[in-house]
C-alpha cells in the first residue's frame, strides 16, 4: 500500500499532497516537514530509501523518493510495495507529467495542482497502483480532458480567453525552470511494461 | 437561455479562479495568511451562490487552500453539492475534494451514499472511474455495506477501466466491511484471470494485500499464482505475487520447494532488477522456510549471495541498498554464505551514504563471531571516533553494545575487553545513549562474576574521573553511566582496592549537580562502601582512627544531600546520616559495628528473565474472567433484552449457577484457600517471603574462587582512562590465542576435563563447533537469568487488537452458506435489509426480502456470528440434501435478484477438507527434472522441465461455472469442468486420488487431473477418464501425445503441448520438431530461421523418460479444421553408435481447439442471445446412454464450453472462439436422445464444432 504522495520544492513548499489514510491538516503539514526535514537533508548521490517519519508510521513505512531539479517526489509506502518498483513509478508519473504538461516544470504544478491530481488519479487509486503504463494513463486523462472541453462549450469560451489574457502579463512564467534532465538514474525502466 | 449562461459566465470570468489565488498568494509574501483569510472570506460568498459553476469554482480553491494546512471542512456540504452537479467537470472537483478532506467522521458522508450509487452507475464510464477514484479515499463502514453490491457489479463491466478500479476499491470495502469478503472472493478470483492485463493487475493486487495479513486463508490460491507467475510477463504482476509467494511460503514449506526452481529462472532470466530482487528475496524466504541443508539447496544460495553480490558492488545506490537489505536476511539462516563477504561489507562501512552504511551495520550485527568479534568492534570504534556528534554515532554504539551483547555475550571470549569497550564508549561526547552503557555494565557485572573484579576496578576509576563526564551540562546523557558505576562499585565493595578513596570520590559537593536519581544511587551506595571501610578496618585496630575519620567524612558530606530537592535522594541521605552518627557514637565507646552494619547490606541480588512474570502460569480453577462479585443488575436485564430467545436461555442459567458459588464462602473454603495461596508463594520466586534464609543461590553454585582463571599478562596501565584499553586486548587476544594453539597438545588432557566442568556452567554459552577451540579468557560464568519454576515455555507475541485486518480473517475455502450468499441490498437507509439472527441460525428459507432488520439488531448479529457460522456448517454437511432443494426454491427468483446483486458469484461448495486436499495433491506434485543435465537447461524450457506444474495450471479452472450452476442447483457439481492435461503418471494418481473418496470437485484451481474425477454428488459414479492429450505418432523409439488449446492472450496463436516419451532403451537427442505450413497456419520459428527449418525441441530424453514442449502456431481463419504434415527427427544414441532417426505425424487442428472455456454469467448469456446477431443450428444425437451430467462434463472438457445454468435435463452452455465469437448451446436430453440447438456468430465454426461434438460421442 501507499500511504501517502508528497510533492514539495527544494524549500519544503508542498506542491501536491495525497494522503490515503485520514490526518487531520495540522498533521498533514508536520507529516510534510518532517519528511522534507528528512529528505532534503540527504545529498544528491545517496540511495532513494529511507525509513518513515515518526508521524507516519515510523519504520513500518518507508520513504521512497526522486529528486528532480527543484522537486521532491516522495511516496511513503509499506512493506508490501517493491522499492524499484516504486522508483519506477514515480519515472513513470513524472514523464507523464512531462507529456501531459508539455515540458513540465515546478510552475505547472503550482497553478494546475488539480489536473496533477487527476492524473495521479489514474496511476494510483486509495493507495494501490493502478496503472503503469505511461499511454494508457495519458489516453485516459485525454478523454477527460475532452469531455471537459466539450461541456464548457460557448460557455467556457470566454473564461478561456480572459484566463490566456490574465496569463500574458506574467513575467513570473518562466518556463524554463524545467523539471530537468528526467532520463536520469532510471536504471530499470526500459525493461518495466 | 444561451444568452443567460454566456451573461453567467462573463460575470463569472472575473471571480477569481484557482490560478489567481496562487497567483495572489505568491504576490503576497508578506501577508500571506492575510491574504488567504479574505480569499476564504470571497469563496463563502461564492459558495452561497446558486451558480454551480462558482460553487465548483470556489471548491476547487478550497482543495488548493487544504494543501496548504486550512482546515475546509466547514464546506463539506458545498462539495457534496458540487459532486452532484451532472456535469463531469465540477463532479471531478467535487470528488477531488471530497477525497481530499471527506474522512469517517465527516457526517455529510451519508448524503452521498445515493448520488454515489447513481454515479457509479452512469452510462459515462468516466462519472464511474471519478466515483470510484472519490470513494477510494474516503469509503467509511457505512458507504462500504450500502455500495458493496454495486461495486460488485461494476467488477463485471464491460469496460476494462471500470472493473479495474472496481476490483481495487474492493479492497477498501472489505477493510470497512469485512461481512462482503467472503460472497464477493469468487469473482474477485475470477478477475484473476481476466483478459485485461490492468484488471489481472488490480486483482492480484487486491489479493495480495489481503493475502499478506492473513496468509493461511489464501493458501489455496497458491496454484493459480502459480500458474499466473509462470504466464506473466507484466513485472508489476510478477513483484506483487513473487512477493505474496514470499509470504505463504513460512506455512507450507513444500510450496517453497515447487517455487525454487521458477523462481531461479526468473532470475537468471529477467533483466529487470525490479524483478530480480524481488526473486531473491522470496528464494531467501523459501530457503528459510525450508529445513536447510539440503544440498541442491546450497546452490540457490550461493546463487542469491552472488546476485547481490553484484547489487552491493553496483555503483547505484539504490541497489547497494538493497542488496545489503537482503542479505541481511540471508545471514538469518545461512551466515556462513554471508560471512565470507565480509570485506564487502566493511566497505560499506566508508560509504557517504548514511543509510547504506546502517545496512551493512546490520549485517555485522550478524556476522560476528568468536573470531572476528574484537576485530570488528576494533573498526567500528575508529568509525566511532570519525563520526563524532552525529546520530550516525549513536547507531553506531548501539550497534556495537547490540553486537556484543547479542545471544547472552555469546561471542565475547574477554570480558574485560568488553568492559574496555564499554568504559571507553563513555568517552564519547553528546550521545544519549549512556542508559544504555550503563545498563550493559551492571548486566556484566552482575552476570559474570569472574570479572567483577576488574569492572568494579574500571567503575572505581570512572567514578574518580567522574568530573570529565560531567564537566559539561551538554553531555549530560553520558553521566548515566555513573549510575551503574556507582551501583558497581556499592554492591561488589569487596573487591575494591581503596574503598576508602573511593567513597571520598563518591562524596564529593559536585555529585550535587548530577540528576536525582543517580545521586540516590550515589548515597545509598556511599552507605555500602562505608560499610566495608569499616569491615575492613576492623581486623587492625591500630586503624580504628581511620574508621572514625570515615564516619566523619561522612556527617560532613552527608549534610549536602540532605538538602536535596529530590525527595528520594533527602530520604536515603537523611537515614544514612543519622545511622552513621549513631555509629559514631558506637566507635567512640570501642564497639564492635562492623558486622552489624554489614548486615544492613548483606544478600546477593540476582537477574530476573524480562519475561518471567509473564510466564507465570494461571493456577488451576483460577478464571481471571469470572465475576469476583456480581455484576451490576441492570446489565443483567439488558442481557435479557437483547437476548430473546433459544441460545440466551442457556446464558442466563449458567450465571444463575454461578452466583452462589461467589457469595456464600464459608471458613472452611476460606481457610483452604489461604492454604492454597501459601503454597504458591512458597513457589513464587518473586514473593518476598520474611524469612532471610529464602535468599537464593547460584544454579550452578560454583563460587568465584573456584573458577579456573587463566592468567593473562595485564601489562597494560588499565586505570589510565585517556587512552584507548581494547586495542590492547585485541593484541593479546591473537597471542593468547597462538600460545594456546601451541600449549594445546600440551594441555588436551587436562582441557577435556575443563570443557566438561566448563559445559556444565555455561549455558549461555554454545558456539559452533569450529569455534570451539578458541577457549575464552576468562572462564566467565554467565548467570542465566531466573525464570519462575513452573514457567509456560510459550512465547505469545500479541498482535494488535486494532488491526483492522484482524476481521479480515475469514476462511474463503468454506462454501459460502446460502444466506451468506448475497450481500444485503439497501434502497435506504431506513428499511435496511438484511438478516435476522433467528433466520441466520435456522439457516433455513433464506428470502431477503423479507429480512429487514433495525441497525442495533445488527449488533447482536455481528456478536452471535460465530456461533451462527459454525452451526450453519454443521448444517450444511448434515442437510446437504435440503439446502439443495432450498436453493433449488431460491433458483425461480434468480431473475429478480440478478438485477441488483448481479447473480452472486458463490464460490464452489467444495469443503474444506477437499480444498486442502486439493492443494496437498498440488503440492506433492514435486517437478521431477528427470536428469541433471536435463535440469540445466531448464532455464531455456522452463515449462518442459516441470511438466506436472506447469501443464496443471495452463488451463484456465473456469471458476464461475460452479458458482452459476450451484446458484440454481447445487447437484450439478460435476458439470464444470475443464480440459485437463493427461499426465504419463496419471493411472497412478487416480488411484491415489480414488482412495480420497473426492466426491465433488469444483475448486480445482489447476489441481492436476480433476477432470480425471469428474465425480458428483448425485450418484457417486466417477466419470470415465478422460484426456485431452491424443496420440500423434508413435514408433519404437518414441511415441508423441499432443493436446491443442487456443492461446487467450492472442487470438490467432493456436499452442499445441508435445509430450514425447521415450520408449526405447537408448538416450533420445537432437530432437527437431518440424511442420509443413499450409497457407492458413505456420508454425512459429524464432526470428532469423527459414520457414521450412525444425525447431529444436529444448530437451533430450534418457530412457523411459517423458518430457513435454510446446510450439506456438500462428492461425488465420479458426472456421474450418485443419490438418498439417509434420516431422520429427532425432538421433538414437546407443553406448557404441548412434542412428538417425525420423517419425512423421498429422496434426489435426479441430475447431474444437480454438474455444476456450469462458465463464458466462445468465444474464449476459441472456442478452446475447436477445442480440439476435447469433445463427443458429442444432444436431441431435440418438442412443447416449450416460447420465447428463457425465454428458455436460464430456462437452465441457472435450470442447471447451462452461455451464451457464442447468435447470434439469436443460442446460445452457458458452464458449468463446479466441477470435472472439460466442458459441451457445441449449443441451436437453430425453430418453436416450440428446437435441443440440446451438447459436454462434460465425455458422461455419458452429457446424464444424457440432460435427467434432457428435465425433465425440460417437466415439463413446
Amino acid at each position: 500500500m501507499i500511504k501517502a504522495i508528497l510533492i514539495f520544492n527544494n524549500h519544503g513548499k508542498p506542491r501536491l499532497s495525497k494522503f490515503y489514510e485520514h490526518y487531520s491538516e495540522d498533521t498533514e503539514q508536520q507529516i510534510i516537514r518532517e519528511t522534507f526535514h528528512l529528505v532534503s537533508k540527504r545529498d544528491e548521490n545517496v540511495c532513494n530509501f529511507l525509513e518513515g517519519g515518526m508521524l507516519i508510521g515510523g519504520s513500518e513505512n518507508e520513504l521512497i523518493y526522486r529528486h528532480y531539479a527543484t522537486l521532491y517526489f516522495v511516496f511513503c509506502v509499506d512493506s508490501s510495495e517493491s522499492e524499484l518498483g516504486i522508483l519506477d513509478l514515480i519515472q513513470v508519473f513524472v514523464e507523464t507529467l512531462d507529456k501531459c504538461f508539455e515540458n513540465v516544470c515546478e510552475l505547472d504544478l503550482i497553478f494546475h495542482v488539480d489536473k496533477v491530481h487527476n492524473i495521479l488519479a489514474e496511476m494510483v487509486m486509495g493507495g494501490m497502483v493502478l496503472e503503469t503504463n505511461m499511454n494508457e494513463i495519458i489516453t485516459q486523462v485525454d478523454a477527460q480532458n475532452k469531455m471537459e472541453k466539450s461541456e464548457a462549450g460557448i460557455a467556457g469560451a470566454p473564461a478561456r480567453a480572459v484566463s490566456a489574457v490574465k496569463n500574458m502579463n506574467l513575467p513570473e512564467m518562466p518556463r524554463n525552470i524545467n523539471i530537468g534532465d528526467i532520463s536520469i538514474k532510471v536504471p530499470n525502466l526500459p525493461s518495466f511494461k | 437561455m444561451a444568452l443567460k449562461i454566456v451573461k453567467g459566465s462573463i460575470d463569472r470570468m472575473f471571480d477569481k479562479n484557482l490560478q489567481d489565488l496562487v497567483r495572489g498568494i505568491r504576490n503576497h509574501k508578506e501577508d500571506e495568511a492575510k491574504y488567504i483569510s479574505t480569499c476564504i472570506d470571497e469563496i463563502k460568498q461564492e459558495l452561497k451562490q446558486d451558480n454551480i459553476a462558482v460553487k465548483a469554482n470556489a471548491v476547487c480553491k478550497l482543495t488548493y487552500l487544504q494543501m496548504l494546512g486550512y482546515d475546509v471542512s466547514w464546506a463539506a456540504f458545498n462539495i457534496v453539492e458540487v459532486m452532484s452537479s451532472s456535469k463531469f467537470t465540477y463532479k471531478r472537483i467535487g470528488y477531488l475534494a471530497a477525497s481530499q478532506c471527506f474522512h469517517e467522521s465527516t457526517d455529510v458522508i451519508m448524503l452521498t451514499t445515493n448520488q454515489i450509487r447513481k454515479d457509479l452507475s452512469s452510462p459515462n464510464q468516466y462519472d464511474t472511474g471519478v466515483a470510484l477514484t472519490g470513494l477510494s479515499c474516503f469509503v467509511t463502514p457505512d458507504l462500504a455495506r450500502d455500495l458493496a453490491n454495486d461495486i460488485m457489479t461494476l467488477m463485471s463491466h464491460t469496460k476494462p477501466y471500470i472493473r479495474k478500479k472496481a476490483v481495487l476499491i474492493m479492497y477498501k470495502v472489505f477493510l470497512k466491511y469485512p461481512e462482503s469478503l467472503r460472497p464477493a472472493f469468487p469473482r474477485l478470483k475470477e478477475k484473476l484471470e481476466d483478459p485485461d492485463p490492468g484488471v489481472q493487475s488490480a486483482a492480484v493486487n487486491v489479493i495480495c494485500e489481503l493475502a499478506r495479513r492473513n496468509p493461511k486463508n489464501y493458501l489455496s490460491l497458491a496454484p493459480l499464482f502459480f500458474k499466473l507467475m509462470t504466464s506473466s510477463t507484466n513485472n508489476w504482476v510478477l513483484i506483487k505475487i513473487i512477493k505474496l509467494f514470499g509470504a505463504l511460503t513460512p506455512l507450507e514449506p513444500r510450496l517453497g520447494k515447487k517455487l525454487i526452481e521458477p523462481l531461479t529462472n526468473l532470475i537468471h532470466s529477467t533483466s529487470a532488477m525490479s524483478l530480480l530482487y524481488e526473486c531473491v528475496n522470496t528464494v531467501i524466504a523459501v530457503l528459510i522456510s525450508l529445513s536447510s541443508g539440503m544440498p541442491n539447496h546450497s546452490a540457490s544460495i550461493q546463487l542469491c549471495v552472488q546476485k547481490l553480490r553484484i547489487l552491493i558492488e553496483d555503483s547505484d545506490q539504490n541497489l547497494k541498498y538493497l542488496g545489503l537489505l537482503a542479505m541481511s536476511k540471508i545471514l538469518k539462516t545461512h551466515p556462513k554464505s554471508v560471512q565470507s563477504h565480509k570485506d564487502l561489507i566493511l566497505q560499506c562501512l566508508d560509504d557517504k551514504d548514511e543509510s547504506i552504511r546502517l545496512r551493512a551495520l546490520d549485517l555485522l550485527y550478524g556476522m560476528v563471531s568468536k573470531k572476528n568479534l574484537m576485530e570488528i568492534v576494533k573498526k567500528l570504534m575508529l568509525h566511532v571516533d570519525k563520526a563524532e556528534g552525529t546520530t550516525y554515532r549513536d547507531e553506531l554504539l548501539t550497534k556495537i553494545i547490540d553486537i556484543c551483547s547479542q545471544s547472552n555475550y555469546q561471542y565475547i571470549t574477554n570480558f574485560e575487553w568488553y568492559i574496555s569497550i564499554l568504559v571507553e564508549l563513555t568517552r564519547l561526547e553528546g550521545t544519549r545513549h549512556g542508559h544504555l552503557i550503563a545498563s550493559q555494565m551492571l548486566d556484566v557485572a552482575i552476570r559474570v562474576k569472574a570479572i567483577r573484579a576488574f569492572a568494579v576496578a574500571q567503575m572505581a576509576t570512572l567514578l574518580d574521573n567522574a568530573h570529565l563526564l560531567t564537566g559539561n551540562t551538554q553531555r549530560n546523557g553520558i553521566c548515566e553511566v555513573l549510575y551503574a558505576a556507582a551501583w558497581i562499585c556499592g554492591e561488589f565493595s569487596e573487591h575494591l582496592e581503596d574503598p576508602l578513596s573511593t567513597l571520598e570520590a563518591m562524596l564529593r559537593p559536585k555529585v550535587a549537580t548530577l540528576p536525582g536519581h543517580i545521586q540516590a544511587v550515589y548515597v545509598q551506595n556511599a552507605a555500602k562502601l562505608f560499610a566495608t571501610v569499616l569491615r575492613g578496618q576492623e581486623g587492625a585496630p591500630a586503624d580504628r582512627t581511620v574508621a572514625q575519620e570515615t564516619s566523619q567524612l561522612l556527617i560532613d558530606r552527608l549534610p549536602l544531600f540532605v538538602q536535596s530537592a529530590n525527595l528520594e535522594v533527602q530520604e536515603r541521605a537523611s537515614c544514612i546520616l543519622q545511622l552513621v552518627k549513631y555509629i559514631q557514637k558506637l566507635q567512640q565507646k570501642d564497639v564492635e559495628v562492623a558486622e552489624e552494619v554489614t548486615a544492613l547490606f548483606a544478600g546477593e541480588l540476582n537477574p530476573v528473565a524480562p519475561k518471567a512474570q509473564k510466564k507465570v502460569p494461571v493456577p488451576e480453577g483460577l478464571d481471571l474472567d469470572a465475576w469476583i462479585n456480581e455484576p451490576p443488575s441492570e446489565s443483567e436485564s439488558e442481557d435479557e433484552g437483547r437476548k430473546p430467545k433459544g441460545k440466551a436461555v442457556f446464558a442466563k442459567e449458567e450465571s444463575k449457577h454461578t452466583k452462589p458459588r461467589y457469595t456464600e464462602v464459608d471458613e472452611k473454603e476460606l481457610a483452604k484457600r489461604r492454604e492454597v495461596r501459601k503454597a504458591e508463594q512458597a513457589n513464587n520466586p518473586f514473593y518476598i517471603k520474611a524469612s532471610p534464609s529464602s535468599q537464593k543461590v547460584y544454579q550452578d553454585g560454583v563460587g568465584v574462587e573456584h573458577i579456573p582463571v587463566v592468567q593473562i599478562d595485564l601489562s597494560v596501565p588499565l586505570k589510565v582512562p585517556g587512552m584507548p584499553m581494547s586495542d590492547q586486548y585485541v593484541k593479546l587476544e591473537e597471542e593468547r590465542r597462538q600460545k594456546d594453539k601451541a600449549d594445546k597438545k600440551k594441555k588436551d588432557k587436562k582441557k577435556r576435563r575443563e570443557k566438561g566442568e566448563k559445559g556444565r556452567r555455561r549455558k549461555g554459552d554454545s558456539g559452533p563447533e569450529s569455534e570451539e577451540d578458541i577457549t575464552p579468557a576468562h572462564m566467565v560464568d554467565i548467570t542465566t537469568e531466573e525464570m519462575p519454576e513452573n514457567a509456560l515455555p510459550s512465547d505469545d507475541d500479541e498482535k494488535d487488537p486494532n488491526d483492522p485486518h484482524k476481521a479480515l480473517d475469514i476462511d474463503l475455502d468454506k462454501p459460502l452458506a446460502d444466506s451468506e450468499k448475497k450481500l444485503p441490498v439497501r434502497t435506504h437507509r431506513p428499511d435496511e435489509v438484511l438478516r435476522s439472527p433467528v433466520d441466520d441460525g435456522e439457516g433455513v428459507e433464506v428470502v431477503p426480502e423479507l429480512k429487514k432488520k433495525s441497525g442495533k439488531e445488527k449488533k447482536d448479529k455481528k456478536k452471535d456470528k460465530d456461533r451462527k457460522k459454525s452451526k450453519e456448517e454443521k448444517k450444511k454437511k448434515k442437510h446437504k440434501h435440503e439446502e439443495g432443494e432450498n436453493l433449488m426454491g431460491a433458483g425461480s427468483e434468480v431473475p429478480v435478484q440478478s438485477e441488483d446483486s448481479n447473480e452472486v458469484a458463490a464460490p464452489p461448495p467444495a469443503t474444506t477438507t477437499n480444498e486442502a486436499s486439493d492443494l496437498d495433491f498440488w503440492l506433492s506434485n514435486a517437478p521431477v527434472p528427470s536428469n541433471p543435465q536435463e535440469a540445466a537447461k531448464v532455464s531455456e524450457a522452463p515449462s518442459a522441465s516441470t511438466p506436472e506444474a506447469v501443464s496443471g495450471m495452463a488451463v484456465v479452472p473456469p471458476d464461475s461455472e460452479p458458482e452459476e450452476a450451484k446458484d440454481t442447483e447445487p447437484e450439478d457439481t460435476s458439470s464444470k469442468h475443464k480440459k485437463k492435461k493427461q499426465k504419463k503418471e496419471k493411472e497412478e494418481k487416480e488411484k491415489k486420488k480414488k482412495k480420497k473418496h473426492h466426491h465433488h470437485h469444483h475448486h480445482s484451481d489447476g489441481a492436476g487431473d480433476e477432470s480425471v474425477q469428474n465425480g458428483n454428488v448425485e450418484e457417486e459414479e466417477p466419470l470415465p477418464p478422460m484426456s485431452n492429450y491424443a496420440l500423434l505418432a508413435e514408433n519404437s523409439y518414441i511415441k508423441m501425445m499432443c493436446d491443442i488449446q487456443g492461446n487467450l492472450q492472442d487470438g490467432s496463436q493456436v499452442v499445441v503441448s508435445v509430450i514425447f516419451e521415450n520408449k526405447c532403451d537408448s538416450f533420445i537427442k537432437a530432437m527437431e520438431f518440424n511442420v509443413l505450413d499450409s497457407l492458413n497456419s505456420k508454425l512459429q520459428r524464432p526470428e532469423g530461421a527459414g520457414p521450412h527449418d525444425g525447431l529444436t525441441v529444448p530437451f533430450q530424453l534418457p530412457p523411459g523418460i517423458s518430457n513435454e514442449a510446446r510450439f506456438v502456431f500462428s492461425v488465420q481463419s479458426i472456421v474450418m479444421p485443419q490438418k498439417l504434415k509434420g516431422t520429427l527427427t532425432f538421433i538414437v544414441k546407443t553406448d557404441d553408435s548412434s542412428t538417425h532417426e525420423k517419425l512423421d505425424f498429422k496434426l489435426h487442428f479441430t475447431c474444437t481447439s480454438y474455444l476456450i472455456t469462458t465463464p458466462c454469467y445468465s444474464d449476459a448469456y441472456a442478452k446475447l442471445l436477445e442480440s439476435g446477431d447469433l445463427k443458429g443450428s442444432s444436431l441431435k444425437l440418438e442412443g447416449v446412454s450416460q447420465p447428463f451430467h457425465h454428458l455436460l462434463a464430456r462437452i465441457c472438457f472435450h470442447h471447451h464450453f462452461s455451464v451457464v445454468e442447468r435447470i434439469g435435463s436443460c442446460a445452457s452452455m458458452y464458449s468463446r472462439s479466441i477470435q472472439g465469437h460466442h458459441v451457445c448451446l441449449l443441451v436437453k436430453t430425453a430418453d436416450q436422445t440428446v437435441s443440440i440447438d446451438a447459436k454462434c456468430d460465425e455458422p461455419g465454426l458452429l457446424g464444424n464444432v457440432l460435427d467434432e461434438i457428435k465425433l465425440t460421442f460417437s466415439q463413446c
